[in-house]
Order: C-alpha cells, then sequence, then structure tokens
C-alpha cells in the first residue's frame, strides 16, 4: 500500500496534473497496471528442465498456472478471458522455453480450459504439457464425472492429457467419496493403460494424516506425480491444520515421486509483502524482484517437477522467466535467511487467503477475497489500529475505512455476512471464512463508531 | 463604498450557505450552521427570538438588508441580473418604475400564513425563499460538486492518497428534483428579466420584511437639489421601485443594495436618515399590462410546481451487481431523525430546506414524496442506516425541526422499532442460518425463538424486543433477504427516551 499523502500534499500534486493532465494519465498508467517493479530483462541464460525420473519428460522449471488469465468485460458486462492477452502470455511462455500448463474445469467461472485450449492450439502439440484435473466437487457421480472428463478434451482440443489430477483431495474419505465408491479411479487407471492420461496424479491440500493416507495407495495406484502447496512460509510454518511442505516433499522424495509446486508465492502473498520485509529481501539481493526469492525456493528441492506460477500479467512472466533462466538454486545461507524472514513476517498477522476464488461466488454477495485481501494490505501496511490510543489512530482510522470502501462495494461488506458457511468446505487453504469476516466487520464497525 | 460592502457581505452569505449544502462531510456546519439559523422563517419555526428579534432591528434600522445580504435566493437572483447587466451595458439599465403589486404580495402573503397555521407544510416550503434556495443547491448544485469530488477521489485513488473518497450521487426524490428546476427556472426567468420581482411579488418573507422596511430609519434618500432628473437610478434600480418623475422611492420594496447611490453621477442618492413625512408612500396598483404579464408569469411557475406533484417516485437503481438494494417498504408511519420529538413538530417546523438530507453521510435522509409532507425529509434504510455515531442532522437544522441532541441521547431516543416478517426471512426461505440483525442491532434487541413455541424443530426467526428496539434500521439494512427486507422498521408518532 502507498503511503498515505496528505490533502495538502495531494492538492499541490493535483493542480501539477492540471497543468499536464496528458502527462499525468502517462505516468499514472504506468504506475498503476505493474504491482512487480522489476524491469522486463530477460535471463541471462537457457530455462532450467527437470527431468520426470519414470517417464524422462523434459518439463520446464517454470509452468504456467492457468487460474488467473487476464479477464475483461464482454458488451453484456460478463467478466470473459481477455483470449488476445492470453495467447500473447501464451506465446511469450513457449518462446522461453516454458512447456507446462496447468489448467481445471472449474478455473476462472469455468472459462480457463477452452481458453488455454485456443491458446495452446497455435502450438505444435509436442512441444508443451497439458494438465487439467477432476474438479468433481460438487457432483461427484460417475456419469457427471466422466462427463467431465471427456468435456476437458473437448476444450483443451486434444486427444490426450500429459497430466491428469484429481482436484485437491486432503485425505482418504474424500478420495473415496469422490473417486473410489464411484469407480471412477478404476476408469482412469485405465485410461492411462490407453495412453490417453499419460500422468495420473493428485493435487493435496491438508494434513500430514491425510498425505499418509494418500502415500499408502502408492504402491497400488502407483502416482506418477503428486501436485503440493510449497512456498518458504509453508516449509515449516504451514497454517491452521494443513501438513508443512518440507515434510510433504520429504514423503514424495522417498517414494521418488516427482512434486508440481502450487502456491509457490501464496497468490501474491509473498511479492506484497510489508515495507521492511521487501527491504530485506531488496537488501540481499538487489537485482532481483521480491518475488524471485519465492520461486528460487519452490526450484531448490530436486524433487520438483515444476513450479507453477498463474501469471496475469506480462511483467509476471517475464520476472519469472528471468529467475528460471537459469534457476539459482539457493544456498543453505539463504535458506537460513528465508527462514528467519518468515519469522520476521509472523509479526503481520494477514489471513492466509491466496486468491483463488473457490470460495466464491458467496450465494448472498459477499465479495470474500475481497474483503481479506484488502485486510491483509492494511496489516502489512502497518495501518490496524489496535485503540484509539495509537499514534497513528486517526491516520490509520480514515486508511482503512476508505480503502475499504475502494475495495469492496458497500453491497458486498462483511456487514452483509450471515455467516452461513457455504464457502468453508471450498476454501483449500481451510480459513475459517465467516469467523473472519466477522472479525473484520467487528474491526470496521469499531472504527466507523470510534470505539475502539 | 456602501454597495461594495453590501456585495462582499452577501458573497460571504451566498458561499457559506451554498457550503452548507454541498459539503457532504459535514465539517463546514460547525463553523457556518449559523448562516442557516439567522435565516427568517427558519428562525421564526425554531421560535428563535434572538434571531427574529435581530432581522427586525435590522430592517427597521437600515431596510430589507436581510433580502440583499443574508438571504441566499435573493443573492442568486442578483447575480443572474448582474450577469445580464454584464452581457450588455444597455441592459444593467433595463429597469423601469413600476407599482407595487399589491393584490398578489399580500394575496401570497395571507394563503403562506393560512397555509402556515393550517399545516399545508408542503406549499409553505414551496415559496419559503431559504428552503427554495437549499433546494435549488442540494438537488442541482450538489450533484455537480459531488461529481467533482468523485473526480479527485478517482484521482486520490491512483496516487494512494485518501484525502478524497467517492460518495454516491442519486436523485433522493423525484418530486423534490423536479419542484427544484422548476424553482430555479421560474426565479432564473424572473430574474433575468426583471430583477427583483420573485422578492416583491411572491417571497413571503420579502413582504413581510417590506411592513417594516417601509419605517427603516435609514435609507436611499433623493436630494432633489441635486437631482437632474437623468432617471438613471430608477433604471437602474432592479426593483423597480424609484419613482423617479416623482423622486419618490417605494421602500417596502427597496431590498437597500445600494446600487442607485452608486450609479448616480450627481451625489443626489444619499444612504440617510429619512425625512419622516415622506415615509411609505405608495402608489395604489394599476392593473397595466406588465402588470399583467408578470402576473401571468407567476401564476404559470406556481401551475408547473403543481403539476410535477403528480409526478412519481423513480427507482434508483443500487449498482451494477448481482445484489440488489432492497426496495423501500410501506410503512405505516413515516420515521423522523431523532431530536424531532414528534411527527406533528417535525412536519410543523420543517421548512423542506434539505440541508439535513445534504449532510446525511448515510444516504438515510430524503425528501417524502407523500402530498401531505412533501419535500420535507423522512428516513429510509435501503442504502444504509442511522449510525449510532451520527447526530449531523440534529446540528444542522435552522428550523428547530430537529432539535439538537448529543449522540449519547441519541443512543436511547427511541424513533421507531423494527417489525419482523418471518416468511420473508432466509432462515425460513433459504433454510440458512443468518444471525445478522441480532449480530448489528446495537441495543441487542433482537432475539432467536423458534417460530413455533410449540414445535423443538421448527426453524428459528428474529423476535423484536419493542421496548429496546431504538428503530436506527440495521436490522433492516443488512437483512440479506430481497427484494424486501425480512425485518424493517415503523415510526412512531411520538418520540421516547429508553
Amino acid at each position: 500500500m502507498k503511503e498515505n499523502v496528505s490533502r495538502r500534499e495531494f492538492l499541490k500534486a493535483a493542480g501539477f496534473a492540471a497543468l499536464g493532465a496528458g502527462s499525468l494519465g502517462i505516468i499514472a498508467g504506468c504506475g498503476g497496471s505493474t504491482d512487480n517493479p522489476t524491469a522486463p530483462v530477460e535471463g541471462d541464460g537457457e530455462m532450467t528442465y527437470r527431468t520426470h525420473p519414470q517417464n524422462g519428460d523434459k518439463v520446464s522449471i517454470l509452468g504456467y498456472g492457468c487460474m488467473r488469465w487476464p479477464m475483461i468485460k464482454n458488451e453484456e458486462g460478463k467478466d470473459v478471458v481477455d483470449q488476445e492477452t492470453t495467447n500473447r502470455l501464451v506465446d511469450y511462455a513457449i518462446e522461453h522455453g516454458v512447456n507446462y500448463f496447468d489448467t481445471a474445469p472449474v478455473y476462472l467461472q469455468g472459462q480457463s480450459e477452452k481458453a488455454t485450449g485456443i491458446a495452446l492450439k497455435r502450438h505444435p502439440r509436442e512441444s508443451y504439457f497439458i494438465a487439467t484435473k477432476l474438479s468433481n466437487f460438487s457432483n461427484y457421480s460417475r456419469e457427471n464425472s466422466l462427463e467431465m472428463y471427456y468435456k476437458s478434451f473437448e476444450n483443451l482440443q486434444t486427444d490426450y492429457i500429459d497430466y491428469y489430477l484429481l482436484h485437491s483431495i486432503s485425505g482418504m474419505d474424500a478420495f473415496q467419496q469422490r473417486y473410489v465408491d464411484n469407480g471412477v479411479i478404476d476408469f482412469l487407471l485405465e485410461e492411462r493403460k490407453a495412453g490417453r492420461i499419460r500422468n495420473l496424479g493428485f493435487s493435496f491440500h491438508g494434513s500430514t494424516e491425510g498425505f499418509d493416507e494418500l502415500m499408502a495407495t502408492h504402491e497400488q495406484y502407483n502416482w506418477d506425480f503428486v501436485q503440493i502447496q510449497l512456498n518458504y512460509v509453508d516449509w515449516k510454518h504451514a497454517g491452521g491444520r494443513n501438513a508443512n511442505a518440507e515434510y510433504l516433499q520429504q514423503e514424495l522424495d522417498k517414494r521418488n515421486i516427482p512434486s508440481i509446486i502450487m502456491e509457490p508465492l501464496l497468490g501474491g502473498r509473498l511479492s506484497k509483502v510489508p515495507d521492511n520485509i521487501a527491504e530485506r529481501l531488496k537488501e540481499r539481493n538487489p537485482q532481483g524482484s521480491v518475488a524471485s526469492w519465492a520461486f528460487r525456493f519452490a526450484g531448490t528441492p530436486a524433487g520438483v517437477l515444476c513450479v507453477l506460477s498463474g501469471m496475469t500479467y506480462m511483467e509476471h512472466l517475464q520476472d519469472n522467466v528471468k529467475t528460471y533462466s537459469p534457476l539459482n538454486a539457493l544456498t543453505e545461507n539463504e535458506l537460513e535467511f528465508l527462514e528467519e524472514t518468515v519469522i520476521l513476517m509472523q509479526d503481520y498477522p494477514t489471513i492466509p487467503c491466496n486468491d483463488c476464488k473457490y470460495c466464491m461466488p458467496c450465494p448472498y454477495g459477499i465479495d470474500i477475497p475481497a474483503i481479506l485481501l484488502h485486510y491483509n494490505k492494511c496489516v502489512n501496511a502497518g495501518e490496524i489500529a489496535t485503540s484509539s490510543e495509537d499514534s497513528n489512530y486517526s491516520k490509520a482510522r480514515r486508511a482503512y475505512l476508505v480503502s475499504y470502501d475502494r475495495a469492496v462495494p458497500k453491497l458486498r461488506q462483511a456487514a452483509r455476512c450471515i455467516a452461513c458457511g457455504e464457502c468453508m468446505a471450498h476454501c483449500p487453504q481451510s480459513i475459517d471464512i465467516p469467523k473472519e469476516i466477522r472479525k473484520i466487520d467487528r474491526y470496521v464497525e469499531k472504527l466507523r463508531s470510534e470505539t475502539l | 463604498m456602501l454597495r461594495k460592502i453590501r456585495i462582499v457581505l452577501a458573497a460571504v452569505f451566498f458561499l457559506g450557505v451554498t457550503l452548507l449544502f454541498l459539503d457532504f462531510t459535514g465539517t463546514i456546519h460547525a463553523w457556518l450552521g449559523w448562516m442557516a439559523k439567522v435565516q427568517f422563517l427558519p428562525a421564526v419555526l425554531a421560535a428563535n427570538f434572538a434571531v427574529i428579534a435581530g432581522l427586525v432591528v435590522l430592517t427597521l434600522l437600515f431596510g430589507r438588508v436581510y433580502c440583499s445580504v443574508i438571504c441566499p435566493l435573493g443573492v442568486m437572483q442578483d447575480i443572474i441580473s448582474w450577469f445580464r447587466g454584464k452581457l450588455k451595458k444597455r441592459n444593467k439599465f433595463r429597469f423601469t418604475y413600476s407599482p407595487a403589486k399589491n393584490w398578489l404580495r399580500y394575496g401570497v402573503l395571507v394563503i403562506f400564513i393560512i397555509a402556515l397555521v393550517l399545516g399545508v407544510h408542503s406549499l409553505v416550503a414551496l415559496v419559503a425563499p431559504y428552503s427554495a434556495y437549499g433546494r435549488i443547491a442540494a438537488n442541482l448544485m450538489a450533484p455537480v460538486y459531488q461529481w467533482g469530488n468523485n473526480v479527485m477521489a478517482a484521482i486520490a485513488e491512483r496516487v494512494g492518497s485518501y484525502s478524497f473518497y467517492e460518495v454516491d450521487v442519486w436523485i433522493k426524490s423525484l418530486p423534490t428534483f423536479i419542484i427544484a428546476i422548476v424553482t430555479f427556472v421560474a426565479v432564473f426567468v424572473l430574474a433575468w428579466k426583471h430583477g427583483r420581482t420573485w422578492c416583491n411579488t411572491i417571497c413571503p418573507v420579502g413582504t413581510t420584511l417590506g411592513f417594516l422596511s417601509r419605517f427603516s430609519l435609514f435609507a436611499p434618500v433623493i436630494d432633489t437639489d441635486k437631482c437632474n432628473n437623468c432617471g438613471l437610478c430608477g433604471k437602474a434600480c432592479k426593483s423597480s421601485c424609484i419613482d423617479t418623475k416623482e423622486h419618490q422611492i417605494d421602500y417596502s420594496r427597496c431590498v437597500a443594495c445600494m446600487d442607485c447611490i452608486d450609479n448616480c453621477k450627481h451625489g443626489a442618492v444619499h444612504f440617510a436618515l429619512r425625512p419622516k413625512n415622506k415615509a411609505a408612500k405608495n402608489t395604489p396598483a394599476d392593473n397595466s399590462h406588465d402588470n399583467g404579464r408578470r402576473a401571468f408569469i407567476a401564476t404559470g411557475a406556481f401551475v408547473a410546481g403543481a403539476a410535477a406533484l403528480k409526478a412519481q417516485d423513480m427507482k434508483v437503481d443500487g449498482g451494477l451487481t448481482a445484489v440488489s438494494n432492497a426496495t423501500k417498504p410501506c410503512r405505516q408511519t413515516p420515521i423522523v431523525p431523532a431530536g424531532s420529538q414528534s411527527l406533528k413538530n417535525f412536519s410543523s417546523h420543517c421548512t423542506a430546506c434539505q440541508l439535513c438530507v445534504s449532510v446525511c453521510p448515510n444516504h438515510v435522509l430524503r425528501p417524502s414524496t407523500d402530498l401531505e409532507t412533501l419535500m420535507q425529509p423522512e428516513m429510509s434504510y435501503e442504502r444504509g442506516y442511522c449510525r449510532p455515531e451520527c447526530n449531523k442532522c440534529s446540528q444542522v437544522c435552522p428550523a428547530g425541526a430537529i432539535k439538537p441532541i448529543t449522540v449519547e441521547e441519541k443512543s436511547s431516543i427511541q424513533i421507531g422499532h423494527a417489525v419482523v416478517n418471518p416468511e420473508l426471512c432466509v432462515m425460513i426461505t433459504d433454510g440458512v442460518k443468518c444471525y445478522n440483525c441480532t449480530d448489528h442491532c446495537p441495543t441487542k434487541a433482537i432475539r432467536y425463538v423458534r417460530m413455533n413455541p410449540d414445535d423443538e424443530n421448527s426453524p428459528f426467526i428474529p423476535t423484536v424486543i419493542e421496548e429496546k428496539c431504538i428503530g436506527c434500521g440495521a436490522c433492516e439494512n443488512l437483512c440479506p433477504a430481497r427484494p424486501l427486507a425480512a425485518i424493517h422498521v415503523e415510526g412512531h408518532e411520538v418520540q421516547r427516551e429508553i
């Protein structure tokens, strides 16, 4: 969050802006659109590739997460994928050695697979790997699951899928219910035999026990890969009941199963860190972006096949390509340095929301990720007041209330959450969403009524 | 010199009063709120004797200075008239003496007083000068100001400043909006053509003060020794009250603008003690062609105003999203702000100036569309609710319709109570848990009980302990049921403390 600008400074600036309105537009345009301030310089070498221990696939260490394609409004005001920009991003990625694209039927309100398919179709099929998932969350009947499976082929305009995942399972219960009881896993094993699925795996969010249960099935199903959440915070400090990434990676290494990494940047939370953390990272590596630390960390374990990043902007893509061309694995020293950084970051009690939007749409119209992200932003900016006695109380109060109304329309704010709990089951980070939302609402109410 | 002083003072008052209507943050009201409170009619309704006495003394001393300096509608007409004079020099001297239209001005005054006594509030509000200006400022100027603010807010957002924040711009009541436009057009046309005709034919305050100003101690006086009968003072008189041939000034219509003094090249007009025998000489009205036309225009303005009454409420869209604002429920008793004491007190004091509507930060107050209380504000909770920390409306009201109360007092004033319609509650319609109304009730007046007391398995519904409810509308505003909230507030005829 930018620093608060006083009214006088602002009016002064606005006066200059009026003098040169044209130039302001250009300056503001540049400042507003990049979250990542790194100059778009390409890496000095070639993209790093990892080899799949069983089938020898040479996979780029940077994989494209297709959950965050740029969106625009169509004529009816509906959010749709900006296909033109998406094509450009895909072209750049492939040109710079990225060859792994990870999508799912449910991403981007169901638009991701199709958009990804269109962009990829313009390149030779053998030049990239496609990963998609069986997202049979709400209706896991056999018919519905198979329909979803076939639909993916149609959407992606392909006759084989390189990496196929059972989408987000937390343990044996979910696995049994969604894939075993309905016979879907047997069907998928047949499909793997037939070559329409080249690699079969699953994506995991959950506890150590849940992971152990699933690892125990390896002998039976021979998982080709597993997708896990790994980053320098979750390595040793995974929140809630989630297993530490260190443990997950270790268990996979034991079985020689390659891992695909998701949330290396925690949905941007590891690039939008508090100012003093950013300074700390920058002091250590002035040339690298804040985000580059997270990507280098995720790529460092040798068992990692590919690190996914949902890159909405060209600048993010360019920065990540730079980080991985080639990957400089973190040294022992640097790993220690990051671990110390994580400890420092715990002074900022953010809510572990990665903006994946699985909780949406809320049946009562609440914009859950926007409320949580806005809160996190203020936490990181040190703009959460603890009492009206605080020295920065009035500044923090105004900053929170004004930016809250800017970030979230009134009808979608926390005060309107009825705590029905619909969202809870969908959160892969197992955040107690109604509780957090209510907490924010109480805070806002105290700010508004000046009773903090 | 006197003219310049008048212009400076008028500009200060005009800007000050206008800012009261434009400043939606309510900060300026602490400094300039008195400018609304010295307005004549609000002071009369508020029984503010000090102000009334002050204005009477002022008028008895110097004539209708009030009309030239304090009244924003009067100053607005001067600005319009002056602007026309600026376009062409000739226009500056476009006025001619015309006799007073006594039948019209006294007629309007009599009707006005009858309406005031009988409680025909909409008619009173229609011609009261300060409230007419308030409606013009609140309905026509404030949106422009707010849009300007929103542009600044958009720029501020881009540079990460919190100096400006965006505000909703919406038509709070279509009839009132139309009346404001019609009033503005009528006043504009009259001022453009004839200067102060409105003030000397329609305005009840102008007529009342005219009674007094006949006897004012000081007034512009023509020195017949110096006068060469050029007639320039009469041509420059926007009140058309200088009979240059007779060297007479109709002091009941003179607004003490001092234009005649500055325009006289021979120093023949002075602002001075008046010779007694010359005071208050009035020429009876005759039915000239001009007179008839003015009356016609004035009547036309009334007819147009009356026609606007028939226009219906417009639905204002709450936004582009799939969640809409709730629909306004049909309230048996309207809700008026804490401090109003009772519906009767409120409606008999309110001049419908829209000052409280302008400062309400929660979009709760808006002009009523009921014929009886037309343009007077009422509360509704579709866009926000009456926040516990806010008492702005009570601080700004100049007319005593909303008496000043503190935030602490407000928390115990019961302006209404919530009523539950269980059939609309999402716990019944959607079968979900929802405790939003209980959670947000500042007085903890809402409880959850089984819908059917005899059935342990029947769903929960909210119920209101009426004695604890203050009617703030948090429950209604935050209720997720659409289009109508499952809980809504009914107003109380008499407000009481709990």
